[in-house]
């Protein structure tokens, strides 16, 4: 394990030589544990009813946004629309409404998922072991929850109204879904929330107290940073490109097989750039609206926040294999367990 | 001069009534596209390649990965995302319902840290796998007490590894091998995992390993197919040298002429 010191020199050395280094390194262990492969995966935004406040989100309870949920008939339009591009691997959003967006509604949307997709994520309200135990065997093969922040009194500050503000529940999410045997968790940090170093520190040692716990789960790691929304600006404070790719070098570097997401946050150019030092999965093709692949003009969406990177799924395929990597697509079969 | 040394003859490798007359196995994961993993079976001319059910996509969208493999090779199904026994059984009986055939390579793994084997619940997969007419090749960690029991479930052949999934580490397991290939006789030994260069598979052929099995090496080489050529060559240099009966490596020096032969003249 690294140490919050050695953390805080790496992000701290901004000699283009010692990047370099963290690059090349990184590359080749990525390489060795994954191959030239990229997986690719989707978001849907199934709700944005949201019972927590949490100051810098765009589906915060207090933002006077159209609220919408997507009823069964237009799960499936949404979802028809993404497999028919060919994605396999789904990710299915909601705000964290406990009322509005119960486990019955997420139960329902994974058996239509079910119908479209090889592999199902969701990224909804945390909830009770038993809960994830009914989604698992529903259906569902991964959990992410991000802490967004490890630092307590910041997440008090960020996180005002709701369940989301209960700090403890929220850490013990990744355990209580690995116990209830979800394959691939998905934890992270919010770049910007609070100091990076401290919190990459804490999220490794998360991850490292998970592997220890729960080794048979298959993790990965997300490290969004601020965006605009809607143009506008909710962020503390702004990570650089720089101290972003060393977060990813770094983090390739110390879990070699761990996944490492990344979203259409990031803007295309970015994204091309650091295809190859470590990043496993990648979203494309992407939408943050409730219905916004098919049923909301741009006009009418309410993103979570705003795309930077709009090639259709299509075009990053041919890209990605164009730069001789391999686009997974499935990489996952469903078995059902008698 | 002429010489009267005759061809070496080799017992032929046989995995389940089978014969095969390539030692060295490719798998399939890992290749940055279908055109090299294509290149890198025809240039190793191997007969047995591993692919993951998982990453068989039968209905949908993607490139099916069956359509770069000859139909006289052998298709060894894994069961790569397995946790349990049960999950194993269950990746099987599918592969075996979508006309994948009935060679199956169990792979129990429940650590993502390290990709170790659960030597247990293998076992527990073998048995069940084995009764229902599978020919089961178990991917193991090299325990001789593991093997037997495999063997007793009725696997076709065992597969310990080298050393850690995707490593290049080679023969870290090497004394462990050697014990397995002493004591296991009924069926082949075929050494999987964390063999990074040509030169560790010659190594685990001459030490009588039956064959060995190839994946990340060759699909992240800069040049697949000539590494997976190269491949199958020290594959089949190693088993030479193991007929050869290779004079063993020692621990103490020996003289090539005997000091003491005076006493006897």
């Amino acid at each position: 394990m690294f140490t919050l010191t050695e953390i805080q020199s790496a992000l701290n050395n901004n000699d283009p030589h010692f990047i370099e280094q963290l690059a090349q390194k990184a590359k080749t262990i990525k390489e060795q544990f994954f191959g030239r492969t990229i997986a690719l995966y989707a978001p849907l935004y199934l709700s944005n009813y949201c019972s927590s406040y949490c100051t810098y989100c765009g589906f915060h309870s207090h933002n006077r946004i159209k609220r919408f949920k997507l009823t069964q008939k237009e799960m499936h339009q949404e979802m028809n629309f993404l497999a028919k591009q060919g994605i396999e691997n789904i990710l299915l959003l909601t705000g964290e409404s406990y009322n509005v967006t119960p486990l019955s509604y997420l139960k329902e949307a994974v058996s239509v998922a079910k119908q479209y997709f090889s592999n199902i994520s969701i990224e909804v309200h945390p909830m009770d072991e038993n809960d994830y135990k009914e989604l698992f065997v529903a259906g569902v093969d991964g959990v992410t929850v991000y802490q967004e922040t490890y630092d307590r009194v910041r997440y008090a500050q960020v996180h005002v109204s709701g369940q989301k503000a209960d700090y403890d529940y929220r850490y013990g999410t990744p355990a209580r879904a690995a116990k209830a045997g979800i394959r691939n968790i998905s934890i992270g940090i919010l770049l910007g929330l609070a100091d990076v170093a401290q919190d990459l520190f804490a999220l490794y040692s998360h991850l490292h107290d998970m592997e220890k716990d729960y080794p048979g789960v298959e993790y990965s790691l997300s490290f969004p940073r601020f965006k605009t929304i809607k143009g506008e600006d909710f962020a503390q404070s702004y990570v650089d490109d720089k101290t972003f790719i060393k977060i990813i070098c770094l983090t390739r570097i110390l879990f070699p097989r761990v996944g490492i997401n990344l979203s259409t946050r990031e803007s295309a150019q970015l994204r091309n750039n650091i295809l190859e030092l470590g990043i496993t999965k990648i979203s494309a093709g992407s939408n943050t609206s409730v219905g916004g692949y098919t049923l909301k003009t741009p006009e009418e969406q309410d993103p979570q926040f705003d795309v930077e990177d709009h090639r259709s799924i299509d075009e990053v395929i041919k890209l990605l294999k164009k730069r001789n990597l391999d686009p997974v697509l499935t990489d996952w079969r469903r078995i059902e367990l008698e | 001069m002429k010489t009267t040394h005759t061809k070496m003859h080799d017992t032929p490798f046989v995995i389940a009534g089978k014969s095969f007359s390539n030692r060295f196995l490719l798998g399939t994961g890992k290749f940055k596209n279908k055109i090299d993993l294509a290149e890198s079976i025809l240039a190793s001319e191997t007969e047995i390649v591993t692919v993951a059910l998982r990453r068989i996509d039968l209905e949908r969208h993607e490139e099916n990965i069956l359509e770069y493999i000859p139909s006289n090779v052998t298709l060894l199904t894994n069961t790569s995302g397995a946790r349990t026994a049960k999950e194993a059984i269950r990746i099987a009986r599918l592969a075996k319902e979508s006309g994948y055939g009935n060679w199956v390579k169990i792979e129990v793994i429940n650590d993502s840290k390290y990709l170790l084997p659960d030597n247990n619940e293998t076992i527990a997969a073998t048995e069940v796998l084995a009764a229902e007419g599978f020919v089961v090749l178990p991917y193991m960690y090299p325990d001789l007490y593991a093997a037997r029991a495999l063997v007793k479930a009725g696997a076709a052949s065992i597969m310990p590894l080298g050393s850690l999934i995707g490593s290049n580490q080679g023969l870290k397991a090497k004394e462990f091998i050697k014990i397995l290939i002493q004591e296991i006789k009924d069926v082949p030994i075929i050494v999987d995992a964390g063999i990074g260069s040509p030169s560790q598979a010659a190594q685990a052929m001459e030490m009588g390993a039956d064959a060995v099995l190839v994946n990340t090496a060759v699909a992240t080489a800069g040049d697949p197919a000539t590494l997976a050529k190269s491949f199958s060559m020290a594959v089949a240099a190693g088993r030479l040298a193991y007929l050869s009966k290779l004079p063993q490596q020692k621990d103490i020096a020996t003289a090539s002429s005997p000091l003491t032969g005076f006493l006897y003249e």
